[in-house]
């Protein structure tokens, strides 16, 4: 039997961490993430993992020291926030290429200035093709979930990249809600234990990482690791399956919530998708046909499947909680409509920029993005203004 | 496992991963060097100064502690060893 529990994100973000049992924590706090290390310290402190937590000096160090603990041969994670996770930048980068399946709990948070510490996507997207695996969750169900699959996915041996698993700061990670819990003894025969085939504390088979990479070789390790993200689509949807044998809880790319015989449909990811589900249960319910898709694994991006999801659409509002400062759109947008675009369906397509800095988003604000499909729908012309605003003030 | 330039991207180690111990030799740091040291031999007293102070161990010793000439795979082009040749028997000579 499962346990039923009442837990904030965070909380259950660091109990998911404390039944994976990592063999290294490596983290320095920042804001809406600080808990996930404060906890996780307390059950170093109490005994009940046998993890080596270190208490790093800043983000940067707090990746260092993962990537060195990972190279080693443990399983190492941390957990950071928007600028935390800008510091960390570099080393983001080192891990991936190194290819150490890293895990990290991302608590989204607006990437300064001005100074912000509420929710927003603009830290997850500054790292969007850091070659890391990126997975979005609705509420603190979800979050514990994607972490209790996260080992799985990452350390496959045709995968091999680190995993960020995203949660809305303080929306979820400080929210309360019920949630399921996996007992210890199964979450720990679910996630296994890390095997790696090459790790430089095995004397037996001498090991050099990260060496001078020139003209003759990067591009190839590059390319190498693209395809490592492309074999991570069929390794995600085969942990899901497990995941589902294990909890019964389905997961996959992306949720369809009554997309099927919708006419028009809002994409986005995280804690939206849950007012998002409120208001087309309510739309629904005066006949008017909207759907939701809701995504969970950003990266690797499943380009064909979500324009096969949403080709039979006669619009879609594409919703980014990160404004790209490029005159063209958020990335949710941009790798949409090229999606659209590559698998040839044409489905009218609006951008919203929204819920910037922690601006709360309501169930009106959605209704509005459905009725301005409903308008797109019935419009011969092209989308006019495909680039837009929700909820900012706006003199006209 | 041998890797070299024309060996295929899904043939490769992950992240450049050097999954073998002992073959820093067969980096060839000479590639590196825009001058080279010449040693003329006619000059040389076999006082024992340069070799010691070579960071990439490229003038070859024999077993009677004499130099030989250098290994230019090896050789940067530092030029150490022409700084501390009290003998003129080093000249370092742009390639």
């Amino acid at each position: 039997m499962s346990i039923r529990e009442r837990l904030s994100g965070n909380e259950a973000t660091a109990l998911g961490m404390k039944q994976i049992n990592p063999d290294v924590v490596a983290a320095f706090p920042i804001t809406p993430s600080t808990e996930i290390p404060q906890y996780f310290s307390t059950f170093v402190s109490n005994g009940s993992v046998d993890t080596e937590f270190v208490a790093v000096e800043s983000e940067h160090s707090a990746m260092s020291a993962c990537i060195g603990a990972e190279a080693a041969g443990a399983r190492a994670m941390t957990a950071t926030s928007s600028n935390g996770l800008a510091l960390m930048w570099e080393m983001v980068n080192i891990a991936s290429s190194l290819r150490l399946p890293i895990v990290m709990a991302l608590v989204n948070r607006a990437i300064s200035g001005p100074l912000n510490i509420h929710c927003d996507h603009s830290d997850a997207m500054g790292v969007r093709d850091a070659g890391w695996i990126m997975l979005f969750s609705e509420n603190n169900q979800e979050a514990y979930d994607n972490l209790i699959m996260a080992h799985r996915i990452a350390e496959h041996k045709e995968v091999l990249l680190p995993l960020m698993v995203c949660q809305d700061g303080f929306i979820t990670s400080h929210s309360i809600e019920n949630i399921e819990l996996i007992e210890d003894d199964k979450v720990k025969a679910f996630v296994g234990k890390y095997e790696p085939k090459d790790y430089l504390l095995n004397k037996k088979n001498p090991l050099s990482i990260g060496p001078l990479d020139l003209q003759a070789y990067l591009f190839e390790h590059k390319a190498a690791e693209a395809d490592a993200m492309r074999n991570a689509k069929k390794v995600i949807l085969e942990v899901a399956d497990d995941f589902e044998k294990l909890t019964g809880r389905k997961y996959s790319f992306f949720e369809e919530y009554k997309l099927e015989d919708a006419e028009v449909a809002i994409i986005c990811m995280n804690s939206t998708a849950g007012t998002a589900k409120a208001t087309v249960d309510e739309l629904r319910d005066k006949g008017v046909k909207v759907g939701l898709l809701k995504l969970r694994v950003f990266r690797p991006f499943p380009a064909e499947e979500i324009a096969n999801a949403i080709a039979h659409l006669k619009a879609v509002a594409i919703l980014d909680r990160a404004d790209s400062l490029n005159a063209v759109g958020g990335v949710l947008f941009q790798d949409i409509t090229s999606a659209l675009y590559v698998n040839n369906k044409n489905v009218k397509a609006v951008n919203y920029i929204y819920g910037i800095g922690g601006r709360d988003t309501k169930m009106d604000d959605l209704e509005k993005v459905y009725n301005d499909l409903l308008e797109i729908k019935d419009s011969e012309n092209k989308v006019e203004n495909p680039y837009r605003y929700l909820g900012l003030r706006k003199e006209d | 496992m041998e890797i070299n330039p024309n060996t295929p991207y899904n043939k490769i180690t992950i992240g450049g991963n050097i999954c073998e111990a002992g073959n820093a030799k067969n980096f060839k740091t000479g590639d590196w060097r825009s001058v080279a040291p010449k040693w003329i031999e006619e000059n040389c007293k076999q006082c024992g100064l340069c070799f010691p102070v070579c960071p990439e161990d490229a003038i070859p010793v024999t077993k009677e502690q004499k130099r030989t000439d250098y290994d230019y795979d090896a050789c940067k082009g530092c030029g150490i060893c022409a700084k501390v040749c009290p003998f003129k028997a080093i000249e370092m000579k742009e390639e």
